[in-house]
């Protein structure tokens, strides 16, 4: 485990306890000893904050390369990005977060990262989270680590409406997932090997965090929350609207309900 | 007679339906495989129109008393069965599209790095 502090650039010598000996199998150079890490950065319009968010992440954890997704932005984005010194992916028109989020698994995917971190391009995810965020994932205890608001702090105040909105999903997805889940919209996550090649593979469209836990679960992978600190929005402002919140309830319960009754093939995730 | 009128109105309105289908075809407006199904409801809606012998079967299956209204309910199921099948052509279009932008997207990074790799000398600087 990494909690420790290692000086920059050199890395400790890590293992995927659990994927390592399969990892090696399937990689050509052989052995894996250094983990390398990806974090997937989803910005749609985020200018004001994108650059102090790659900012952040180096300084938090400076063996991360960082990739942006820049999900058909207009304004400068991706360029402030690139400036920034991060690895750019630019959608050719605005797809949505889930398609932007699975074009970063893809992208870590194919070049054979061992870990993903999924966070907001807004900045209110901290990534002074991520060595705790990571832990369970690179001990090998759990595929997918789930950052939550809930577990331990109490700063976040979401709205009447939200609070239902999130504790109805909390309920529903922790009887279907039959564990205890209690933020099932956080979109600060990690993952590893095995949670990109699934979520490359599938990944839900819009709204995607509740289905995106359910799918995994279904698919045999292991979760785990741990809790982390939410920032308000630094700046811009949700995409969460009452109408889009509706949309959101209504979406997001047909496919919870509809993905009861669908098969999930044996992905090659591991 | 009013149903003979409504039998006559929709027995034209069928032949005018599968007109057009044919000539967006030849104009390649629309492929064969999405007018199929318009074919098939023109083809039905012309069938019941002018063969009242079974309109009155159909409606009297169907419970309905006046033979045209009969017309129009299967009329309408049949649009119904076109408009859910493009919901589903939408569907797969949309996932497609979506497919295709992602990877447009990863590949344009890569070429971009192998330009940047192997670019000449004199122009890095």
């Amino acid at each position: 485990m990494w909690s420790g502090r290692s000086p920059a650039g050199t890395g400790r010598r890590l293992r995927l306890l659990k994927d390592g000996g399969r990892d090696a199998d399937n990689d050509a150079v052989g052995e894996r000893t250094f983990l390398r890490c990806l974090a997937i950065v989803p910005a749609f319009n985020e200018e004001a904050s994108v650059a102090s968010v790659i900012a952040e992440i180096r300084d938090a954890d400076p063996r991360f390369e960082i990739l942006v997704v820049d999900d058909g932005s207009t304004d400068g984005t991706r360029e402030l990005a690139s400036a920034a010194g991060a690895h750019v992916v630019s959608l050719p028109f605005n797809l949505g977060i889930g398609a932007a989020v699975q074009a970063g698994f893809e992208y870590a995917r194919r070049r054979g990262y061992d870990l993903a971190v999924q966070l907001d391009g807004d900045g209110q995810h901290d990534p002074a989270d991520l060595a705790t965020l990571l832990a369970p994932v690179v001990a090998g205890d759990v595929d997918i680590a789930i950052g939550t608001r809930f577990a331990a702090e109490r700063h976040y105040r979401p709205s009447f409406a939200r609070r239902l909105g999130i504790g109805l999903f909390a309920r529903v997805v922790s009887t279907i997932v039959r564990q205890r889940v209690t933020d099932t919209t956080s979109g600060f996550r990690a993952l590893n090997r095995s949670g990109i090649r699934l979520f490359a593979a599938d990944y839900p469209h819009d709204y995607p965090e509740v289905e995106a836990t359910v799918l995994a679960r279904r698919h045999g992978l292991r979760l785990a929350e741990v809790p982390v600190r939410m920032r308000y929005r630094t700046e811009g402002c949700s995409s969460i609207t009452a109408p889009r919140s509706a949309y959101y309830l209504v979406k997001v319960s047909l496919a919870l309900m509809i993905g009861l009754f669908r098969r999930y093939p044996a992905l090659e995730t591991r | 007679m009013t149903s003979m009128r409504a039998s006559t109105v929709a027995a034209l309105a069928a032949v005018l339906l599968i007109g057009v289908v044919l000539e967006l075809i030849r104009s390649r407006r629309l492929q064969e495989r999405y007018a199929l199904l318009w074919l098939l409801t023109g083809g039905v809606i012309l069938l019941l129109a002018i063969w009242r012998g079974l309109l009155g079967v159909v409606a009297e299956a169907i419970g309905i008393h006046y033979p045209p209204s009969a017309l129009f309910a299967v009329a309408a199921v049949f649009f119904l069965v076109v408009l859910l099948h493009y919901s589903t052509v939408i569907s797969k279009l949309a996932e497609t599209n979506k497919t295709l932008a992602q990877r447009l997207a990863l590949l344009e990074t890569e070429l971009e790095e192998h330009r940047v790799e192997h670019a000449p000398a004199q122009r890095v600087a």
